[in-house]
């Protein structure tokens, strides 16, 4: 039950980045941690007490943990490395056509 | 001056020690179907690889040795491939991406139908793509410009 | 059969585009045109079989608990003629309008991404292949938004992609949640076994699939991205994403879950009818206020994705009607009226309507079909807005839910005001400007005179004899929860 605690207060830490901060590098790296912890909680949802890794093996097979859910992780990380590579461009373009990283003088658009 | 890559002891360790990470990965990308790793995982070691190269040697060695416009209809050849793949499966055995080559013994290397031959083209695509993505944001000269 | 087939051919144009072009895009263009113009009769043709059987295809051929299933029923087609006609017409516009900016093939090849990732939302029957569906559809997006180059669009790229992602973890947090409490990821498998679980469960995972998606339908306290992004865009992929993005990703995917997964309480209905109210009115006054063409399109979307979300609320069939009717009516109007803009700002150079004026005589097709638009939108008779808007009024009032139905008249008055000033500064003003751009082209005239006449001849689809075979079967597939499970399931 702690770790489930544990795994929340770790989504919080990445959405008070996201919300608070006004680099715009950190706000990527603030939604990366909020994406692990999303992968964090899918992998605690497959363990089974006193079960071994999901590989067969020859000879006798005991009760395995659950597979899917890390088969959706890997998943979720391959398209969390392309919103992170995309984000990245966008800021490299952002500072070109700006001059700063900073947010709260990124406002062309306001109404 | 940024081009010229790092110091001679760096260039000489990389030249022994990029094919040893390359077989690492073509390790890992073959034996997806018995161990852990797969096409993703094996891929990106492999970009790591050539990422070594180019922090070590700098771009304009890196850009004569891997010819960027091969690289590029690299990855959308196996993007193609893969979805040949699936449509074989449709006219021999009825169902997009069915596994239709013949699943020989457990625990061999060339088992288990077209999954091995999915691992290589991801892994290929995965590889190239990675590449190719942070060799486009690695050109850019972060320059102050102007307002438009 | 033929279901994979609307995801294989995007993809392959897409890939094939990138492999082909050189410099210049005209294999681009004649690729991308084939596949769509192939999709759409596909999708005719599965409209017209799926009136009497639905269809299930399972991937690779193996059995329910173990594979993606894709379902096709009469809703699902619905949706796919909507996608395509409207990518149809988005195309043929913006041969001339992307030349304008650069000879580039790239544009295609995200186009088709796009329509990929679409396409798979709409077919699926598996939850966690919609997750990864939409994200495709979604790097499309965000990447098609920032194309031009400019400085405010990367800023509304930028704030899209952020705010999509964190939709993105909610939404996945409650795949995770899903998966734990049913152990299947098949959606009938999980609406056959919704009436055993623990309804507090069950209640979160409401909440949190409607925070979730939401914000990609744009609804009141998530709509924050909307202005600037679809203002910001080139002007036919603003009409691609405000009339077919939002809601094959937002309103498809809220109908989906609540009527044939996870069941709507009486709490929810009151909820989706208060959102949608909010989102009426602040729209609405929000859009009186703007004085940026795009920008006040905009909010507008934001007004009629209300209308949607309040006759969702009210749940009866002659309700859900009038939404399904409104979803098609929205996309048409919409992407006349994005593509009117688009012309404006090529021509004349320029989106503020305090610097328009009197444009009627310069640019005669775009001014008759910006009338056509406008009086559809504000639902006046004939014209295909007043049918959709009249079943949602009628079945607020027989339901019993008079307060929607006066907030829905107030709606449409609110919609009629900030219209006409659209038209009275933008089009019948006092003097003329001078044009500095160049004329357009007879692509992108025959993309907005083929929806103008479309907005009149889909008000046949409310006769009686016609409703029994197109809108009827699509309500019916909404409604029955009970047909879906068996459909799937094959019990």
């Amino acid at each position: 039950m702690i770790i489930y605690v544990l795994c929340f207060v770790l989504f919080l830490v990445g959405l008070y980045g996201v919300l608070t901060k006004r680099d715009l590098i950190k706000i990527i790296l603030s939604l990366s941690i909020m994406e692990y912890s999303a992968n964090l909680f899918l992998i605690l949802f497959a363990y089974k007490k006193d079960a071994v890794f999901a590989i067969l093996s020859k000879g006798e097979n005991p009760v395995m943990v659950d597979p899917l859910p890390q088969a959706l992780v890997l998943t979720s990380i391959v398209i969390e490395l392309g919103i992170t590579a995309m984000l990245v461009a966008l800021a490299i373009r952002l500072y070109q056509k700006y001059n700063t990283f900073d947010i709260t003088k990124i406002r062309r658009l306001s109404g | 001056m940024q081009n010229k890559g790092m110091t001679v002891i760096v260039k000489t360790i990389t030249r022994f020690t990029v094919w040893v990470i390359i077989l690492y990965g073509i390790y890992i990308i073959l034996h997806g179907h018995l161990t852990p790793g797969g096409g993703f995982a094996g891929g990106v070691i492999i970009a790591l690889a050539f990422l070594n190269i180019m922090l070590a040697y700098g771009r304009d060695f890196t850009s004569d040795w891997l010819k960027i416009n091969l690289l590029h209809d690299l990855e959308a050849t196996s993007a193609i491939l893969f979805l040949i793949i699936g449509i074989l499966g449709v006219a021999i055995s009825g169902s997009f991406l069915a596994n239709f080559l013949s699943k020989g013994k457990l625990f061999r290397l060339v088992s288990a139908g077209t999954i091995p031959i999915l691992n290589i083209v991801i892994g290929i695509k995965v590889c190239v793509g990675l590449f190719v993505v942070v060799w486009s944001l690695a050109l850019f000269h972060i320059t102050k410009g102007g307002t438009e | 059969m033929i279901l994979p087939y609307f995801i294989v051919i995007p993809l392959l144009a897409a890939f094939l585009i990138s492999l082909i072009s050189g410099k210049k895009d005209n294999w681009a263009i004649i690729l991308a045109i084939i596949s769509i113009i192939s999709l759409l009769i596909i999708s005719i043709v599965g409209f017209i079989h799926a009136l009497d059987n639905n269809v299930v295809y399972n991937l690779s051929g193996w059995d329910i608990p173990y594979t993606i299933c894709m379902v096709m029923d009469s809703f699902t087609a619905f949706m796919l003629i909507i996608i395509h006609l409207i990518a149809l017409t988005s195309l043929v516009f913006s041969v001339a309008y992307i030349r304008h900016l650069s000879r580039s093939w790239k544009y295609y090849s995200l186009f088709l991404l796009l329509i990929a990732g679409m396409n798979g939302v709409v077919l699926t029957g598996d939850i966690f292949n919609l997750f990864v569906f939409m994200e495709i559809a979604l790097f499309s997006a965000y990447a098609l938004v920032a194309y031009g180059n400019r400085s405010e669009e990367f800023e509304a790229s930028f704030k899209y992609a952020v705010m999509g992602s964190i939709s993105s973890t909610l939404i996945l947090i409650g795949v995770g949640i899903t998966y734990s409490a049913f152990s299947t990821l098949t959606l009938a498998k999980i609406a056959s076994q919704v009436p055993e679980t623990n309804p507090a469960v069950v209640n979160w995972l409401r909440c949190i699939f409607v925070v979730g998606f939401g914000l990609k339908a744009a609804i009141i306290p998530f709509h924050a991205w909307l202005p600037d992004a679809h203002s910001s865009a080139p002007a036919p992929i603003s009409s691609m994403l405000s009339g077919v993005l939002i809601k094959a990703l937002g309103v498809y995917v809220i109908i989906r879950l609540f009527f044939s997964v996870f069941g709507m309480p009486v709490a929810f209905g009151i909820l989706f009818k208060v959102l949608g109210s909010i989102s009426i009115l602040v729209a609405s006054f929000l859009a009186i206020n703007q004085w940026d063409i795009k920008r006040l399109l905009a909010y507008s979307s934001i007004s009629q994705i209300g209308f949607i979300m309040l006759a969702i609320g009210i749940q009866t069939p002659l309700a859900v009607m009038g939404a399904v009717f409104h979803v098609l009516n929205h996309a048409i109007f919409k992407g006349l009226l994005f593509y009117n803009a688009g012309a404006v700002e090529m021509y004349i150079g320029t989106r503020d309507l305090k610097k328009m004026g009197r444009i009627s005589r310069l640019m005669p097709v775009t001014s008759t079909t910006s009338m056509i638009g406008t009086l559809s939108v504000s639902g006046l008779p004939i014209f295909n807005g007043f049918f959709s808007k009249l079943l949602i009024i009628l079945a607020a009032i027989q339901a019993g839910a008079t307060v929607s139905a006066i907030i829905a008249v107030a709606g449409s008055v609110l919609t009629l005001a900030y219209f006409l000033k659209f038209q009275r500064y933008g089009f019948l003003g006092n003097e003329e400007p001078q044009p500095t751009g160049e004329k357009i082209s007879l692509g992108m005239k025959t993309a907005m005179v083929t929806l103008a006449i479309l907005c009149v001849l889909t008000s046949i689809l409310i006769i009686p004899g016609i409703k029994e075979n197109t809108l009827t079967p699509v309500v019916n597939d909404i409604i029955n929860q009970a047909d879906y499970i068996r459909l799937v399931l094959g019990g």
